[in-house]
């Protein structure tokens, strides 16, 4: 074969194993969860029926599926609106250098590198309905009844609290970094010019600063969507879905239908509602991104 | 004058230092409560009357004893690490080639087929689950750890794609030019100079690779169901119980053992996961 | 008044070691274009860095309209600065760049349009106004830094190095403009290049610079002329001056002052560049051995070495305008001379100008 002729399967030969090993591992499944959401399997089924929309009717008209998706939305948009902003107060207080800056950072990554399901059981002991080290200190601050401290994860509206705070807890120090970084590309006479054209701290970091950082605080601020959104790891380790499935999550339900209920088809129907939030990211995604390579 | 500028100054680091504070105490503590957990005894622990920040009593070894001898956890390691392993190799046997013919062979669509392949880093485990749980039991790979180890790769490979393409592209492309003009066929200028060089971003890629396996928690769940076979990340939060009880204790030491190497790692490695995410972001 | 004086100012790096400006005294005029030249680390960027409140001084004072500035923010100091780069702020459109001091002073929306357009108009940018900074060239960038300065009506313009990211072409034009334009609205300038074509060009003084001390403060004549040290006189002046060293006084003269004594003697056309006065003499004889020649269109420089005589071996350069045809090919022997008075006496160990010595 000439030289150019095995340059030109070379690139091909070298990029179509992983692309294939993509497609058949992300692709088929992705096809079959439509095709699964539209018949009517099950665990240990072997037919398949077409049912139509029939799957989707039922998972609608559930009340437990109503307030799951209620859920996924609230919970997402609290802990990333508290990460936003945490995640920018941190990193203006790292961004400039001081002693021990490096063991800070450490221990502020720790909740994002940790496996979630390792933060969330060692939340799950924090916050335990006996001993809780929060209530103990609370009790000798007065400021709950020793007799009936909260129950963290036992009361609904304190379990979604509980819920969220974990989010916010895990997602904070990636978006930090993110941030960080987006600090450390701004150029340095840009602020300077602000300063000697008579913005004050604030100013220049509202007026200025954020808006140049805007491209890359919105990146940190989809990865976050996306991964607390499609994240069941939380709710399951912190309340299974309880009190009474009223913590449940897209994510969660459609694991307790589908793979512990055995309603494949009834799960998928769940998980696919995931999908046009996705699809409205990437699309967001996207569109930045060729944003930024415009300019 | 000057003493509201001194003023000004003071009162902004006292600011400063009560925000690192605040953030690392938020963010610190669950682990700092790990260690105190894993070394009290259970007298101690479990007593409300006792100043739950110290120890009360001596503390003891009792709770690891119990984690090492009585437990699957050192088998959950393993498992764990032979799943990294094998996953690390299959995700490097790929990636690595695509990323460098996605950057260097394809022209401009290469760019794009690149984003897309990291695109569907984006498809969440928990819409795949299901329809795979399917898959990994017809191929009857059901309750074993090769269920994991083959569909592993399909998040980490589209991670480690990006993190690579941002890599080879920092390469400048004179230097295999000129190891083909020295005679190399392209291929060979890929395997004897392009690696040797990058070695540091295909470490980086390891390392990642790694800490993705030991987070990752729904496929593990969903596929492997007797104890014996499971991950770390799923058997510390969910078998370490003997009926309703939690043996906290031994969980928090199970907690911090899982959590402290890849932390420390993750860390050395920081800046160029930033890389991969920010790329194209930031200019 | 002084509209800027530094006295004793000092800037240290790295806990002493590093002395990045040393003890410097400066006082600017009213509506003066003062030039800060010198090699990169000489200080003058951090000089202008200090006067305009971005670098803490180490020691030594600053004073604005007679006002001592040092514990005031860049804010307080009433000036504007032109960076290098321009520093516009990318995701704001011209008019938006040039509104925000206005902005930051919390003028009416319509106070700060108004100034605005006066600002853009005297730069001859008001049809750019919808754009953003990346969507304009290098030149237009520069104006809209400039117009964005001036829109406060500062008492002090500080610009560092505002032409060096231009192509060489445009930085010509660019030069003139820029200077009518500090004649037009009469504010004092300091502007910091390593440039001296720019320095002499544009600076009513310049204040030359080497290694954070200041070497010599005065009108371009007067640098150039009449340097105070060597290092003065080597960094202006391109080529450089001809310093030879001789027992121990370093001797100089200037390139376009060493010429053939055919130049001199009434047989080939007088040259038009020897002032009349001069004519006469006296006037120091040097043979040169012509090594290589550049012809640069409108000059000729020619370098070789001197022979015989006190300077005997040593390099020497001479520049002469292109109308004088004579050839000098290599390694040729020719009479040159140099006019006593344009000979320059610099003390061999400190380098600083002295006083006359006889040559035998």
């Amino acid at each position: 074969m000439s030289a150019l002729g095995r340059q030109r399967w070379l690139g091909p030969a070298m990029f179509l194993p992983a692309i294939l090993y993509v497609v058949a591992l992300v692709g088929v499944p992705f096809v079959l969860a439509f095709l699964y959401s539209v018949g009517d399997v099950k665990v240990g089924s072997v037919g398949y029926h077409f049912v139509g929309l029939s799957n989707f009717a039922s998972v609608l008209q559930n009340p437990t599926f109503r307030r799951a998706l209620s859920n996924s939305f609230v919970f997402t948009v609290s802990s990333q609106v508290l990460v936003l902003v945490g995640a920018n107060i941190l990193a203006l207080a790292l961004k400039n250098a001081f002693p021990g800056r490096r063991f800070v950072r450490f221990l502020i990554l720790l909740p994002w590198v940790a496996p979630v399901s390792i933060g969330s059981i060692g939340w799950k002991w924090i916050l335990d309905s006996l001993y809780s080290v929060v209530n103990w200190v609370l009790i000798r601050l007065h400021l709950v009844n020793a007799f009936s401290p909260p129950m963290y994860l036992g009361e609904p509206r304190l379990a979604m609290i509980s819920v969220i705070l974990v989010h916010t807890w895990h997602m904070l120090p990636f978006a930090t970094v993110i941030i960080l970084a987006g600090w450390t590309a701004i150029p340095r006479d840009i602020p300077e010019a602000a300063a000697v054209d008579g913005a004050r701290f604030f100013r220049r970091l509202f007026q200025i600063e954020l808006p140049m950082m805007l491209p890359i605080i919105n990146v940190a601020v989809l990865f976050g969507v996306i991964f607390t959104f499609t994240d069941m790891t939380v709710v399951y380790i912190l309340t299974r879905g309880g009190p009474y499935d009223t913590t449940q999550v897209l994510p969660s339900l459609a694991f307790f239908t589908g793979i512990l209920g055995s309603d494949l088809a009834e799960g998928a129907a769940i998980s696919l509602f995931l999908v046009p939030l996705l699809v409205i990211v990437a699309w967001l995604m996207l569109r930045s991104a060729h944003r930024a390579e415009v300019t | 004058m000057a003493a509201g500028l001194r003023a000004r100054e003071r009162l902004g680091r006292a600011v400063h230092v009560a925000t690192l504070l605040f953030f690392s105490v938020a963010l610190g503590f669950p682990f700092y409560w790990m260690v105190i957990t894993s070394f009290k005894r259970n007298p101690d622990l479990y007593n409300l009357k006792n100043n739950p920040f110290v120890f009360n009593q001596k503390p003891t070894l009792e709770h690891l004893r119990l984690l090492f001898g009585e437990t699957l956890f050192v088998r959950w390691l393993g498992n764990t690490l032979f799943a990294g392993v094998c996953v690390v190799a299959i995700t490097l046997l790929l990636a690595v080639p695509a990323a460098y013919a996605l950057t260097r062979l394809t022209g401009r669509w290469g760019g794009r087929l690149g984003i897309a392949i990291f695109l569907t880093y984006l498809v969440p485990p928990t819409l795949l689950f299901i329809p795979l749980s399917r898959i990994v039991a017809l191929l009857g790979l059901q309750d074993s750890l090769w269920a994991i180890i083959v569909v592993y790769p399909s998040f980490t490979i589209p991670f480690s794609v990006w993190l690579l393409m941002g890599f080879f592209k920092s390469i400048p492309r004179e230097l295999e030019d000129a190891a083909m003009v020295d005679g190399l066929t392209r291929f060979q200028a890929f395997l004897k100079l392009v690696i040797p060089i990058s070695l540091s971003g295909i470490l980086t890629v390891v390392i990642f690779t790694f800490t993705l396996v030991t987070q990752e928690f729904v496929y593990a769940l969903t596929f492997i169901s007797s104890a014996a076979h499971q991950t770390v990340g799923v058997g510390v939060p969910i078998f370490l119980v003997r009926g309703d009880v939690y043996y906290w204790g031994s969980l928090m030491a199970a907690c911090l053992i899982a959590a402290l190497p890849t932390g420390i790692l993750y860390n050395l490695f920081l800046d160029r996961f930033i890389a991969g995410f920010t790329v194209g972001s930031v200019k | 008044m002084a509209v800027v004086q530094t006295r004793a100012l000092t800037k240290l790096f790295n806990k002493g070691e590093v002395g990045a400006v040393v003890g410097v005294d400066l006082e600017s005029r009213e509506g003066e274009f003062l030039v800060l030249l010198g090699p990169s680390g000489s200080g003058k960027t951090t000089l202008l860095r200090m006067i305009a409140g971005l670098e803490e001084p180490t020691s030594g004072e600053i004073l604005i309209g007679g006002r001592v500035v040092n514990d005031l923010t860049p804010r307080e100091r009433r000036i504007a600065m032109v960076f290098q780069s321009y520093a516009l702020y990318p995701h704001l459109t011209v008019l938006g760049n040039i509104t925000f001091p206005l902005k930051a002073q919390r003028m009416s929306r319509i106070e700060r349009e108004k100034k605005a357009d006066w600002a853009a108009s005297l730069l001859g940018i008001g049809h750019l106004l919808a754009r953003k900074p990346r969507e304009l060239s290098g030149g237009e960038r520069q104006r809209v830094a400039l117009a964005r300065a001036i829109v406060r009506e500062p008492a002090l313009f500080l610009l560092d190095e505002p032409l060096s990211n231009l192509d060489a072409k445009l930085r010509a034009s660019a030069r003139t403009e820029l200077e009518q334009f500090q004649k037009r609205v009469a504010t004092t300038t300091i502007y910091v290049t390593h440039d001296q074509v720019e320095a002499m060009a544009m600076g009513d003084r310049v204040v030359v610079m080497n290694k954070g001390s200041v070497r010599q403060i005065g009108t371009p004549a007067e640098v150039y002329d009449d340097p105070s040290d060597t290092f003065v006189a080597t960094f202006l002046g391109s080529p450089p001056m001809n310093l030879l060293e001789h027992d121990n006084v370093i001797v100089g003269f200037r390139p376009e002052h060493f010429f053939p004594t055919t130049h001199l003697a009434g047989k080939a056309a007088v040259p038009a560049d020897i002032r009349a006065a001069d004519r006469e003499g006296p006037y120091v004889p040097l043979r040169f051995r012509v090594g290589h020649e550049e012809y640069l269109g409108a000059e000729r420089i020619l370098y070789g070495r001197l022979d015989g005589g006190a300077f005997d071996g040593k390099t020497a350069i001479s520049r002469m305008s292109s109308t004088h045809g004579a050839s000098f090919p290599a390694e040729s022997l020719h009479a040159f001379a140099v006019r006593e008075g344009d000979l320059k006496f610099f003390d061999r160990e400190t380098g600083t100008r002295t006083k006359r010595v006889p040559l035998e």
